[in-house]
């Protein structure tokens, strides 16, 4: 098997007293989409701001196609190819999508020592990257605003494609949405994975998992339960892991099987 | 390419959701109101309109600053004191210590644009709200103001710049005229009256254009191209409608509000600048309730107070509402404290109107 894109090896980090995360091993390949599951609380949010360069790890070793790397500040780990797809702050509202998708790393002409936005060519780029992700703008002036809550995660995760991520980190970007929405958001998923990129999809929906993931990873309570292939574990099996197995299976067996 | 879709947005709703539609709508209705009711009282003389004119050039002015301020996400209530403020260190620098008034100007440029960097370093570093942070510069900088001119001169009015400004290069920049020939021949051939006595005969009233205006002219246009044609402008935008989206992109967010809260500070020492070379003389109560005169402007001008969302061109628009509407007062000879019951109405017509569009433009129910 070729090296994985990034490598998390025994991660464990503290918060002075609390141990949010006790020895986390977890890897990405090219071309894949590795679903961490976990119930609240479980340590999703800190193990992916540990691996988007928020937080410092405690201990353990962090590698990107296998050198061993420390990130400092967030930048870094972008400039290292590791994008994130925030649930809610993706996009800004009131801004078009143009200024949207390029904000941050606006191209630009110029003359003398004026410079300005190359309007032209983002928003043909715009345009362009949109639609091959499925989504017609109308035009793209429109204020991200106007588009639904899948879209404007299909924009967040076209933009981190464009500027080259080579893994995307997706935080719950199905968790506010309604059912159509939510396929549209796990078919970019599975194009953005085509296309080589190596997909980590943050969720506690089994089923979303279910639908496009090929590994699986249950945190629970800062500790890894393993990693299972697809078709290697059942939805009730990830379901049981997530919360610590137990009381939820008793809990379904009253309510019917229902959760 | 599939755009198919292209047609369906109509041309109003386009035109709806620019920010700067209802600012056209009421500087058209405040012209014809005007025109009918004060036409023939020479407000739209050469003479009225120059009246008017530099009025709302002074509300352009700090409109612009406040403007790209409010986009940014945060507001200067401090602007008004700053005016103030800034009048006072030119007079004491120039008149009382003796120094050249360019010396002076460049001088309270920098005091004042540092102070305006402070405002912005303490609400970034404090995380408190601006309003916060810059109520509490209103007042300490209008009592340094108070006590700094009484310590100096024993009074809260400072004269003699005219005086000492007499041939200096800066204090042109900011209190000349320009256009004098022009003028001189619209005069000559009738166009502008000319006085007919006293020491000026023959000489055109209207003297030329007063650097107050090309000062607005050239902060609006200035303001106007960096909001919407440069990557700093797309910045602007995004610290104020999101800054931590903003952040996770790696827009420097602090540093354009650091830049934006000096930016307003400029814009205010301008607005100083060209006042103490007018009347040639500081006052430490000049520029009272100016903070609030921009914000109104730039309300008007379609800016949302949440940040994020604006046009520099509506709050030059607001500004000229603004001028007409208190100069046309008078030359209707209505009595002026209506001016405020007009400010007061036009403030919350125009909030209630941007809500509405924004909820257009994010979709909101």
């Amino acid at each position: 098997m070729s090296t994985p894109l990034i490598e998390m090896d025994n991660i464990e980090k503290h918060f002075g007293p609390v141990i949010a995360l006790g020895g986390v091993s977890f890897n990405v390949m090219e071309g894949e989409c590795h679903c961490l599951l976990g119930d609240n609380g479980a340590g999703k949010s800190t193990f992916i701001k540990t691996m988007s360069g928020v937080h410092k790890p405690t201990k353990g070793v962090m590698r990107v196609s296998g050198q061993d790397v420390v990130f400092d500040s967030p930048r870094d780990a972008m400039e290292a190819g590791i994008a994130t797809v925030y649930q809610d702050l993706a996009m800004i509202p009131l801004m078009s999508v143009t200024r949207n998708f390029w904000m941050g790393r606006e191209p630009r002409k110029s003359f003398g020592p004026f410079k300005w936005i190359d309007f032209k060519h983002a928003n043909q780029v715009t345009m362009d990257e949109m639609s091959s992700m499925g989504i017609n703008l109308r035009e793209p002036e429109q204020a991200v605003g106007t588009l639904s809550g899948g879209e404007r995660q299909t924009v967040a995760i076209a933009r981190a494609v464009y500027f080259g991520a080579k893994v995307l980190i997706l935080d719950e970007p199905t968790s506010a949405l309604g059912v159509r929405q939510t396929s549209n958001v796990l078919a970019t998923i599975d194009r953005v994975r085509k296309a080589g990129i190596g997909v980590i999809f943050i969720t506690h929906n089994v089923r979303h998992a279910m639908a496009v993931g090929d590994r699986f990873t249950v945190l629970n309570r800062g500790q890894t339960h393993g990693t299972a292939k697809r078709g290697e574990i059942k939805p009730e099996e990830l379901q049981d892991l997530m919360a610590g197995g137990q009381e939820l299976a008793e809990l379904e067996g009253s309510l019917g099987g229902t959760i | 390419m599939s755009d198919e879709r292209l047609k369906q947005v109509s041309a109003i709703r386009r035109a709806m959701i620019r920010p700067e539609l209802g600012a056209i709508c009421g500087t058209i209705l405040v012209f014809v109101f005007f025109f009918m009711i004060a036409g023939d009282s020479g407000m739209f003389s050469p003479e009225g309109v120059q009246n008017w004119g530099v009025v709302s050039a002074q509300f352009a002015i700090i409109a612009v600053g406040a403007c790209l301020l409010m986009i940014a996400g945060e507001f200067d209530l401090s602007v008004g004191s700053m005016i103030g403020f800034a009048g006072v260190v030119i007079a004491i620098l120039s008149v009382h210590w003796g120094l050249p008034v360019w010396v002076s100007i460049i001088a309270a440029f920098v005091v004042c644009v540092a102070l305006g960097a402070l405002n912005g370093f303490l609400v970034i570093k404090t995380g408190l709200p601006s309003f916060i942070v810059t109520l509490a510069f209103l007042y300490i900088l209008r009592g340094l103001t108070i006590w700094l001119s009484i310590l100096t001169t024993r009074q809260t009015i400072i004269g003699g710049v005219k005086e000492a400004a007499e041939g200096d290069p800066l204090a042109w920049l900011f209190g000349g005229v320009i256009l004098k020939d022009l003028f001189q021949w619209f005069g000559d051939i009738g166009i502008i009256d000319t006085f007919t006595r006293g020491s000026r005969m023959g000489q055109p009233v209207v003297e030329g254009v007063p650097m107050l205006v090309l000062w607005a002219i050239a902060l609006i246009i200035f303001g106007h191209w960096l909001l919407t044609k440069t990557r700093f402008g797309n910045w602007i935008f995004a610290s104020g409608g999101d800054a931590q989206a903003a952040r996770y992109v790696g827009v420097p967010v602090n540093r354009v509000k650091i830049l934006m809260f000096m930016f307003t500070a400029f814009c205010a020492t301008v607005f100083a600048t060209c006042q103490v070379m007018e009347f040639g003389s500081a006052a430490a109560d000049r520029g009272l309730l100016k903070e609030f005169e921009a914000i109104i402007c730039v309300v008007i001008g379609g800016a949302l107070l949440t940040g994020g969302y604006g046009s520099v061109i509506g709050a030059a628009l607001g500004a000229l509402i603004f001028g007409v509407v208190q100069q046309g007062l008078f030359f209707a000879g209505a009595e002026s404290s209506l001016f405020r019951v007009f400010l007061g109405g036009i403030l919350i017509f125009a909030v209630i109107m941007n809500t509405y569009i924004r909820r257009m433009i994010t979709g909101e129910r």
